[in-house]
């Protein structure tokens, strides 16, 4: 075995009650590309923060290249070679690429030298790792791919050895990760050390020679990436056995229950988001909608909500039409049967200060089932909360908690909860799971499937595609705002992948 | 005749009077610049204007007179640092609070120690900042236009008019020529990426608000050490607002701060110009609306004329190191 780059022995680290890492013990091999795996909040960005500097282990050693090290801050991890490339990238959007590289590690007081040093750099990188980008470019104006390699570019430039990606490919295309997997193969034959952070399998499995993986703040196995299998990873994490891919029959697709057509709708710079867009949903499928963030689905969904003013085309539901001039009535739609999951549940789907009892209510709180008189009936909202709460399994279970204490993924189950216990006609998911854990994707997606088993339609948006193969009967890709095919669940990711980067539809242009 | 040097004239109140907001705008940019909203620049200003007339008066002595105005008005920027960035209260609340107590403290003390009804003695020759005439002011002074551009408008003002506007290229050149400029901006922008960068965000923020109380130091002793000669209460009447409004016009650029402030500057001259004299066609303004100029024009140019002002993103909000 190579010697080991990062040790880390016997680290412990609370907040307040959690115990964020509990002795945790973990061996990085030199030159290897080692995975962590686990759900949210089973302490891995906690651990990797740790190494970075940017909390104190409350115990514990860790050991850079054999030597005990303390790492107090950004900059002792720096020293000692380590970089991250954070989730959220911690870039200036309207600095230049090179000023956001030289920026901590300037050679000089003056700016003129460390831009014509970090110049020269940053060409010989390039030339090393394959890693090209304009060093000129303004950063807001970069795909995120660039930006993300620009922040790998960051890690280099300060010599780092060991480099650690934090959930690296939830924000990229399928291109753009395979890409990203190529570098960091190329990474790891000059001799670096990639540990990756991730919570999709899949990628665990393509990339990494180790993994280790954790479980409430534990870790609970390394094993040889060779020698596992995605199942025992996933039970592993979980705890249990996993189903990855929810079993499901075959759809009975009955009546026409959504019909759109010649949708266009235009965000507030009056960019076409949206381009004639026609697609129908009937009773008993789901339907899926595949495509890269920003490509038209958020303004799409919200269209159909009736909380976007379209431009012109219409959506009939029930063969009604809905008003589309952005100033619809939510509570009729509601009314007529059409529940909406929004995509960004903490900014239109909840309002986090309140109890999770009284967001379990929001948008039906005239329904006289909850009101005594004209006021709300405390006792019956709370009773059909803990209800809500048993049936979804949300955690913790308690209806009077505030709802921004809950986990991402029990929120999302909050909100689900709601929508789908009005048993409404036609259900408009955007992003089912983002930000939920293994176990509770899998109890989601069986929920979608029981309604659509029930007769509902279904509109199911997300950029995960695992997520929209397993769930749909039909799967619709958008780019650049227009439906550029139409596939069934039997699709390859190949194929969806080249749909999404828009390259079928480059090619029928021209 | 009488027009051009009516018009010189009017240039040259202009620059007297732009450059206590000039002094304030550039204040405003580096603590803005740096993300933290200081909406206590009047307050600032009427410390330094307080304690700058105060000392100058009681040492005899300008240069210990400026030098206290910067000492105290740096204080009260790292009591708007402390409340902000260390214990990350709210921006606009500590900033009104530090206006609040700069009100209220200048005439109190300025009872308790001088007894003039909150004024402080009028300074004598030696205590104040006198005109500087620039080499060959006076020889050249008649040669016709060139002679009262260059003896009146830019020869014979104090040195701290000098400083204020040499204080543009200067300011430009630290915010984007050195490395303080580049993680000051970088600090406004995304706190996270200079933190994650090995940078301290709170040292950063903190010599960020050294500058902004330095340069409200000089602003107020401006006010009540060349301006006037002596401090008078609530002298500042507003200057600190105004040259927040500057700022915002000005989009956080050193350069359009200078245009911005003498545009404000030549308003209010004009206005004091114009006063009691009669307009063609519209005739006789009332003072009291000439006066109003320059604020009317303010919330004009704000509310529409100066098309999308992009502030710097982490503005106003303090940084949380999360995970």
């Amino acid at each position: 075995m190579a010697q080991a780059a990062i040790e880390l022995i016997g680290i412990n680290k609370s907040f307040g009650a959690v115990r964020a890492n509990r002795d945790i013990n973990l061996e990085i091999a030199r030159g290897t590309i080692h995975g962590i795996v686990g759900e949210n909040g089973a302490g891995k960005s906690t651990l990797m923060s740790i190494l970075y500097g940017f909390y104190q282990a409350d115990s514990g050693e860790i050991r850079v290249g054999g030597q005990p090290a303390s790492i107090k801050t950004p900059n002792d991890a720096i020293a000692l070679g380590i970089g991250m490339v954070h989730q959220h990238f911690m870039l200036v959007d309207n600095f230049s690429v090179l000023e956001n590289i030289i920026l901590g590690a300037e050679s000089d007081a003056l700016l003129k030298r460390s831009i014509a040093k970090a110049r020269s750099e940053l060409e010989r990188l390039e030339r090393e790792y394959g890693l090209e980008v304009d060093p000129d470019a303004i950063i807001e104006e970069l795909p995120v791919g660039l930006q993300q390699r620009v922040e790998i570019l960051k890690a280099l430039y300060r010599g780092a050895e060991i480099l650690i990606l934090d959930e690296p490919t939830g924000v990229l295309t399928p291109a753009e990760a395979d890409h990203l997997f190529r570098i960091l193969r190329q990474l790891k034959e000059q001799g670096k050390t990639v540990v990756l952070i991730t919570h999709k399998l899949r990628e665990i499995m393509a990339i990494t020679d180790t993994v280790s993986v954790m479980r409430q703040g534990t870790m609970v196995a390394t094993r040889e990436t060779k020698k596992t299998t995605v199942e025992e990873l996933a039970e592993l994490m979980v705890g249990r056995r996993v189903l990855l891919r929810v079993e499901k029959g075959e759809a009975d697709a009955g009546a026409v229950k959504l019909a759109v057509k010649n949708l266009t709708v235009k965000d507030t710079r009056g960019v076409t988001m949206v381009d004639d867009i026609s697609f129908e949903i009937r009773a008993g499928e789901i339907v899926g909608i595949a495509g890269v963030a920003g490509n038209g689905q958020s303004e799409l969904l919200e269209a159909i909500s009736g909380i976007r003013h379209a431009v012109s085309g219409s959506v009939m539901l029930d063969g009604k039409p809905i008003d589309l001039t952005g100033a619809a009535d939510p509570g009729e739609l509601r009314d007529r049967g059409l529940a909406h999951v929004p995509e960004d549940r903490h900014h239109v789907g909840l309002v986090l200060a309140f109890e999770e009892n009284e967001n379990s209510i929001l948008g039906y709180h005239d329904d006289p089932r909850y009101l005594k008189g004209p006021f709300l009936n405390i006792d019956a909202i709370r009773n059909d909360a803990k209800d809500k709460i048993a049936k979804y399994d949300v955690r913790p279970a308690d209806c009077r908690l505030k709802t921004a204490n809950f986990s991402g993924g029990n929120q999302q189950k909050i909100v689900l909860a709601r929508e789908m216990e009005q048993d409404p006609g036609v259900l408009i998911v955007g992003q089912p799971t983002r930000g939920v854990d293994v176990g509770a994707i899998e109890f989601i997606h069986k929920r979608l499937i029981a309604m659509r088993d029930q007769g509902k339609a279904v509109l199911v948006v997300s950029v995960e595609l695992d997520e929209i193969r397993s769930l749909s009967d039909r799967i619709l890709v958008m780019f650049a705002g227009r439906i550029v095919g139409e596939r069934g669940p039997e699709a390859t990711e190949g194929e969806l992948g080249l749909l999404m980067a828009g390259v079928e539809h480059q090619e029928a242009a021209q | 005749m009488d027009v051009f040097n009516a018009i010189v004239q009017t240039l040259d109140s202009t620059i007297r009077l732009s450059v206590p907001l000039l002094l304030a705008c550039l204040a405003g940019l580096y603590s803005e610049r740096a993300g933290i909203f200081d909406i206590g620049l009047e307050g600032k200003m009427l410390v330094g204007a307080f304690a700058g007339a105060a000392a100058a008066s009681v040492f005899h002595s300008a240069f210990l007179g400026l030098g206290m105005a910067i000492l105290i008005s740096v204080a009260f920027a790292m009591v708007h640092g402390f409340a902000s960035i260390t214990h990350r209260g709210n921006q606009i609340v500590s900033g009104v609070a530090i206006n609040f107590v700069a009100a209220g403290s200048t005439i109190i003390l300025g009872q308790a120690w001088f007894q003039q009804g909150g004024r402080t003695p009028a300074l004598q020759p030696g205590e104040r900042f006198e005109a500087i005439t620039l080499p060959g002011a006076d020889a050249i002074h008649d040669v016709p236009i060139i002679g009262p551009i260059y003896a009146e408008l830019l020869s014979g003002h104090s040195i701290l008019v000098y400083l204020a506007f040499l204080m543009v290229p200067f300011t430009w050149w630290v915010l984007f020529r050195t490395r303080f400029g580049l993680r000051l901006r970088a600090v406004g922008e995304n706190p996270a990426a200079v933190d994650t960068a090995g940078i301290s965000v709170a040292w950063l923020r903190y010599r960020a608000l050294i500058c902004t109380g330095v340069l409200t130091g000089i602003a107020g002793a401006y006010l009540s050490m060349v301006q006037n000669g002596g401090f008078v209460k609530d002298m500042t009447a507003g200057k600190g607002y105004i040259a927040l409004a500057a700022l915002i016009f000005a989009k956080w650029k050193p350069v359009n701060a200078m245009f911005a402030c003498l545009l404000f500057g030549f308003l209010d001259a004009a206005a004091i110009r114009l006063q009691g004299s009669p307009l063609p066609i519209i005739g006789k303004v009332p003072v009291q609306f000439m006066q109003a100029l320059p604020y009317i024009l303010t919330v004009i140019l704000l509310a529409g004329f100066i098309g999308k002002a992009i502030p710097p993103r982490a503005g106003g909000v303090p940084y949380v190191k999360e995970r």
